[in-house]
């Protein structure tokens, strides 16, 4: 649990990144020779699905310490990183569309493995709030939950390889086993981006679980108050 | 502004809109908690004034 005089530094280091990662996109990082302007696209895109995987990663991360060591909380803060990961997903998909739109002249492609393993992942974490949600609170939902967290996990390596492993010749493969096919100032670009939207999601994570968390306390005091 | 500066923008905006939305239903809910946490503070004050006053009594 982050202290609560943490959140405001945190939140401040999610700014200065942002700005910063902005401005070295907009004016450091060379315009790509093969796509052009458009290119610019992919330092935003391909952290924030990085950073989709990161959370669910965590909430899984967090699902394990649930069912293993019965960690007070865990079950919550699974929760909340998958809810972030979701969010995450949405803007993907999203800055996705639109790289698809200017650089293949669709918005989408059913015939890339990699878009569509993302959507599956996206739409099977998005079905985890449709489960929690349909059984009470208490440990039966907790437990129902982690499992669930646990199997979605097995999707992002098969996510993130799929575009290795099929051939695909839409999507683009950047890292690669020789290292990334990039400028070092495009690779500083995407770095920096990349540590923008992870602070970024680790301060939000850190606002809704408080929030969450002082949801909880207040339930509490008020069946004490009531009674 | 050229197509491709269009999209540009328009892949930044969404990150932007969609981190926003999500702040603006964080403040949201943190003003619910608000307005619940001075309700309870309502509820318990009419509380105490509600128990009757203790009066000092000799012990021994």
């Amino acid at each position: 649990m982050l202290p609560a005089n943490r959140l405001p530094v945190l939140a401040a280091a999610a700014l200065g990144l942002m700005v910063a990662a902005i401005a070295v996109v907009a004016y450091v990082a060379p315009i790509d020779a093969d796509q052009g302007l458009s290119q610019k696209i992919f330092y935003f895109h391909v952290p924030v699905a990085l950073t989709a995987y990161a959370a669910f990663g965590w909430g899984a991360w967090k699902a394990l310490r649930h069912l293993w060591r019965r960690e007070p909380g865990a079950d919550l803060e699974s929760y909340v990183a998958i809810h972030l990961g979701v969010i995450f997903g949405v803007m993907t998909l999203l800055t996705g569309s639109i790289w698809a739109k200017i650089s293949w002249g669709r918005w989408w492609v059913w015939s890339s493995d990699q878009l569509v393993l993302f959507l599956v992942l996206f739409l099977f974490y998005a079905a985890y709030f449709m489960l929690r949600f349909s059984v009470d609170p208490g440990p039966r939902r907790a437990n129902l939950s982690a499992v669930y967290a646990l199997f979605g996990v097995a999707l992002i390596p098969v996510s993130f390889l799929a575009i290795r492993l099929s051939n695909d010749i839409i999507h683009p493969v950047v890292f690669k086993s020789s290292g990334p096919d990039m400028s070092g100032t495009m690779f500083f670009a995407f770095c920096l981006s990349w540590a923008a939207m992870l602070v970024l999601a680790a301060t939000l994570y850190h606002v809704e679980l408080a929030g969450k968390r002082l949801d909880q306390r207040l339930k509490e005091l008020r069946e004490v108050l009531v009674t | 502004m050229t197509a491709a500066e269009k999209y540009v923008a328009a892949a930044y905006l969404v990150v932007f809109v969609v981190v926003l939305a999500y702040v603006l239903i964080i403040a949201t809910k943190l003003a619910r908690l608000e307005r619940e946490v001075a309700e309870l503070t309502e509820l318990a004050q009419a509380r105490v004034e509600r128990q009757p006053e203790r009066k000092a009594v000799a012990i021994g």
